[in-house]
């Protein structure tokens, strides 16, 4: 059976600039770095947040030909940049410091935190277009 | 680096609509999110996104008007204002366009969803922001 979810995959525009947002604007560790030459210097790159060791979020570049052909490339890339390829869902314990310090480094916010039944959760992107959710639960 | 994709600029514009509709947000602000000029943007925005930014920016007041009818005991001319919204009238007009019914109808209507499901934010924002083609005056744009 299955044992236990290790990593999640989300596609983004540019790794280095990711790397960037995630370890510097985020706070998130880096996990591996990896390329491969002979697999056309594929880099396996993974982050995490620090104090969960086994989650990683795999940062993938969008890849071509022999893996998508240039039309199929193009068309995730534009989804990626449209916000409309997926996101991810973070929580804390004080989502207002965690909204300020995360503004403060220059992350964009699309909806500051905000009461809900469930706890104050924020919404934000990742250089890349990637929808992210920040919740403080009850 | 690799260069930022276009459309990147345009979803920078339609986050801010959904941050800041509380505010006089026009056109022209947006453009300037999107570092186009604003009859550029308009078009591109539309070819990203399927509507027109005016549009966009309109569902997503009438979204949090409908959620404040529901989760609040606040007045329509109060969430009329709080939604980035000036006048009752056309707001009104508006609701009744989109939801089928006036503000007060659809908050008689409407048990806070809270009480039935713990559904998360972004997913409540995103099912419960009316469709713009729903707009009479869309059809032009749609055809164009």
């Amino acid at each position: 059976m299955l044992k236990q979810l290790t990593h999640t995959q989300i596609w983004v525009h540019d790794q280095d600039e990711a790397l960037a947002f995630y370890t510097e604007k985020l706070g998130m560790e880096l996990r591996e770095d990896v390329t491969v030459p002979e697999l056309g210097n594929f880099r396996w790159l993974s982050v995490g947040v620090p104090g969960q060791p086994d989650v990683a979020i795999t940062l993938m570049a969008v890849p071509g030909p022999p893996v998508f052909d240039e039309d199929t490339r193009k068309q995730i890339q534009t989804l990626l940049a449209k916000g409309a390829a997926g996101g991810l869902f973070f929580s804390t314990d004080d989502i207002q410091a965690s909204y300020e310090e995360l503004k403060g480094r220059g992350v964009e916010f699309s909806q500051e935190p905000t009461e809900q039944p469930y706890g104050v959760d924020a919404g934000f992107r990742d250089s890349s277009g990637n929808q992210f959710r920040l919740a403080q639960r009850r | 680096m690799t260069q930022v994709h276009p459309v990147r600029h345009l979803l920078r514009a339609k986050d801010l609509v959904d941050a800041r509709y509380r505010e006089p947000l026009d056109v022209p602000t947006l453009a300037r999110a999107a570092y186009l000029s604003p009859a550029h943007f308009s078009r591109e925005f539309r070819r990203a996104f399927g509507e027109a930014p005016h549009q966009y920016l309109l569902t997503r007041r009438l979204e949090r008007a409908a959620a404040l009818l529901r989760n609040t005991d606040r007045t329509v001319a109060d969430i009329c204002l709080m939604v980035g919204l000036r006048s009752v009238g056309s707001f009104t007009t508006s609701f009744r366009r989109t939801f089928g019914s006036s503000p007060t109808a659809y908050r008689a209507a409407h048990t806070p969803a809270v009480a039935r499901a713990r559904v998360p934010t972004c997913v409540l924002q995103a099912y419960a922001r009316p469709q713009s083609s729903t707009f009479g005056e869309d059809g032009a744009a749609r055809r164009g």
